[in-house]
């Protein structure tokens, strides 16, 4: 017997995560196609410590295992923290960022919908602080790499640290474009002169331009299938491209322009992705325009002003902790109400 | 009207300042990236708290109730500024690595409100012992701590100990994990407060567990 609403839909927490997992692969793929294989190792290693470890604080805490394993929502978490840190980072390196983004971040703090930071952010942050020589080996595209390493050579290398004979860390690994930038401009180049470096492509990274693009695919699928709405990314990206292209207007040779900034580090995965959190995010429409924006204004600030390479994973931890108080005064009128009773 | 006893176990254990009181926290944050560090300051803060509480009590009956707060201070400050000295003479190496955090104690809330709430009402032995004591608490809170922020973020124990004793002590630093990576975040302060965060954590749930048992004792008791 059918009662309304007729329209019915499979949301529950595990389609919702799958389709999450599903949005990521266009940008996997091309992330395989120019950096090489090593990102399937460490997608790998964080899936299994993430379930392993969220396996452990689920039945610490007395409750079913396997429901809580099956929403996919470690896996998520998982996925996103090795997006963020280098793909050749030793193996313990993801593990130690996955055992703080699900057992500290997420589990310490009541679980999967009581967290009040980004497990996957924490995570980042924790290995940032922790281990900043091992967080800046990126893999070189391999299309500029001095060689290549294959499957074997790139497991071997994550999981007993060793290359090759003959081979470099050097020669696999190269600077970021936001690293670059940083470290040229400090040498008083331009950055007209340091967009001309091989490193950089049509708008920002050769290789992890594309990468990104593939990323927006991803975020517009999910924005489609009402996964995410359209605030958070929309403010997090117009936020941050108005304020890159003012400082880009004003002083071109220091500040790189508004394409850069949207399109290097994780941008693009940290607005479609990371920033739409409905767990850790702002949860009403006036109130995710404010969230996505001042994170766009603190990406910002922090690439240029700041001491990290990146600062998708701080902008939003910093505002995370803002939720509660943009979330109060936000709220939207009830439906009959003209205005919220103060 | 307390036993010695309920002071030495409400110091250490049942009042403990460090994980439940809550008290004194900022030395405590600070302070305890290693455990010579924490050590050397925790011995400070105990010295000056049992010698505070003596010197209050025996004035808290010629201290009227409005200008008590004052004289206190006036108190740990001296005994501060003596141990301070001391140090500076005795231990001068760990006295520069403690730097601000000596003179501060008083300013540590701990010592203030023992004397408060215990020296200003008891006689001079007992305050004595229970600054003294309550102390320890804080020292007993800081080692622990330092032990597992120095074990986790560097991987030894007792590094810098030669601070305190000389160059003989170099060789005493035990190298727990060889050849370990590091973890900067528990020598940072974050680390600090995970590692309070979780000492207390496994208090509360030590605490509970006592209770739980203390419940069903009898009950077991009367159905056997």
């Amino acid at each position: 017997m059918l009662s309304s609403p007729y329209i019915r839909e499979q949301s529950s927490v595990s389609v919702i995560m799958l389709k999450v997992m599903l949005a990521l692969i266009p940008g996997i793929a091309a992330y395989v196609w120019y950096f090489g294989p090593a990102i399937l190792i460490s997608l790998g290693v964080a899936s299994i410590a993430a379930l392993i470890f969220e396996a452990a604080a689920v039945a610490m805490r007395g409750w079913p295992v396997r429901p809580v394993l099956m929403d996919g929502s470690a896996l998520v978490t998982a996925w996103l923290l090795a997006l963020s840190i280098p793909p050749i980072a030793p193996w313990w390196l993801t593990v130690a960022g996955v055992f703080f983004a699900i057992i500290v971040a997420k589990h310490l703090y009541g679980g999967l919908g009581n967290n009040i930071f980004n497990p996957a952010m924490v995570g980042y942050a924790v290995l940032i602080i922790s281990f900043p020589v091992q967080m800046t080996h990126w893999p070189a595209p391999l299309a500029l790499a001095g060689h290549h390493l294959n499957l074997a050579d790139t497991a071997h290398f994550i999981f007993s640290d060793t290359l090759p004979a003959g081979e470099k860390i050097d020669a696999i690994s190269s600077a970021t474009p936001l690293d670059t930038l940083r470290t040229q401009l400090q040498l008083h180049r331009s950055v007209a002169a340091i967009e001309q470096m091989p490193i950089f492509g049509y708008f920002a990274g050769k290789g992890s331009e594309t990468v990104a693009l593939m990323f927006l695919l991803g975020g517009v699928y999910l924005w489609l299938t009402r996964i995410i709405t359209w605030h958070i990314p929309l403010a997090l990206l117009t936020a941050l491209a108005l304020v890159a292209a003012v400082f880009h207007f004003i002083d071109p040779q220091h500040y790189a322009g508004a394409w850069f900034h949207l399109v290097a580090g994780g941008t693009i995965l940290g607005a479609f992705f990371i920033a739409t959190d409905p767990i850790s995010g702002a949860t009403t429409p006036r109130g995710k325009l404010i969230f996505g924006a001042a994170i766009g204004l603190l990406i910002f600030l922090i690439r240029e002003f700041g001491g990290y390479p990146d600062g998708v994973a701080f902008a939003v931890l910093l505002m995370n902790i803002a939720v509660p108080l943009i979330d109060a005064y936000t709220q939207p009128p009830v439906y009959g109400h003209k205005k919220v009773q103060k | 009207m307390n036993s010695y006893r309920d002071i030495i176990t409400n110091g250490l254990w049942k009042q403990n300042p460090g994980m439940i009181q809550l008290l004194g926290l900022c030395p405590l944050l600070a302070i305890s990236n290693n455990v010579v560090n924490a050590m050397g300051l925790g011995l400070a803060t105990a010295l000056v708290m049992a010698f505070s509480n003596a010197g209050v009590s025996s004035v808290r009956n010629l201290v009227s109730h409005e200008t008590r707060i004052p004289i206190f201070i006036l108190i740990i400050a001296a005994l501060v500024t003596i141990i301070d000295m001391a140090m500076n003479a005795f231990v001068h190496p760990l006295y520069l690595v403690l730097g601000i955090f000596v003179p501060l104690i008083v300013t540590n809330c701990i010592v203030l409100a023992r004397t408060e709430a215990f020296a200003a009402k008891n006689p001079v032995l007992p305050s004595l012992l229970d600054g003294f004591m309550m102390g320890l608490g804080v020292t007993l809170v800081l080692v622990t701590l330092g032990a597992v922020r120095e074990i986790i973020g560097k991987g030894t124990l007792l590094s810098g100990i030669d601070l305190a004793f000389g160059p003989v002590a170099k060789n005493w630093v035990i190298h727990v994990i060889p050849n370990y990576p590091g973890f900067l975040l528990a020598i940072l302060p974050p680390g600090a407060f995970f590692g309070l965060g979780m000492i207390i954590a496994l208090r509360n749930w030590w605490d509970q567990r006592e209770q739980r048992k203390a419940v069903f004792m009898p009950v077991t008791a009367t159905t056997a």
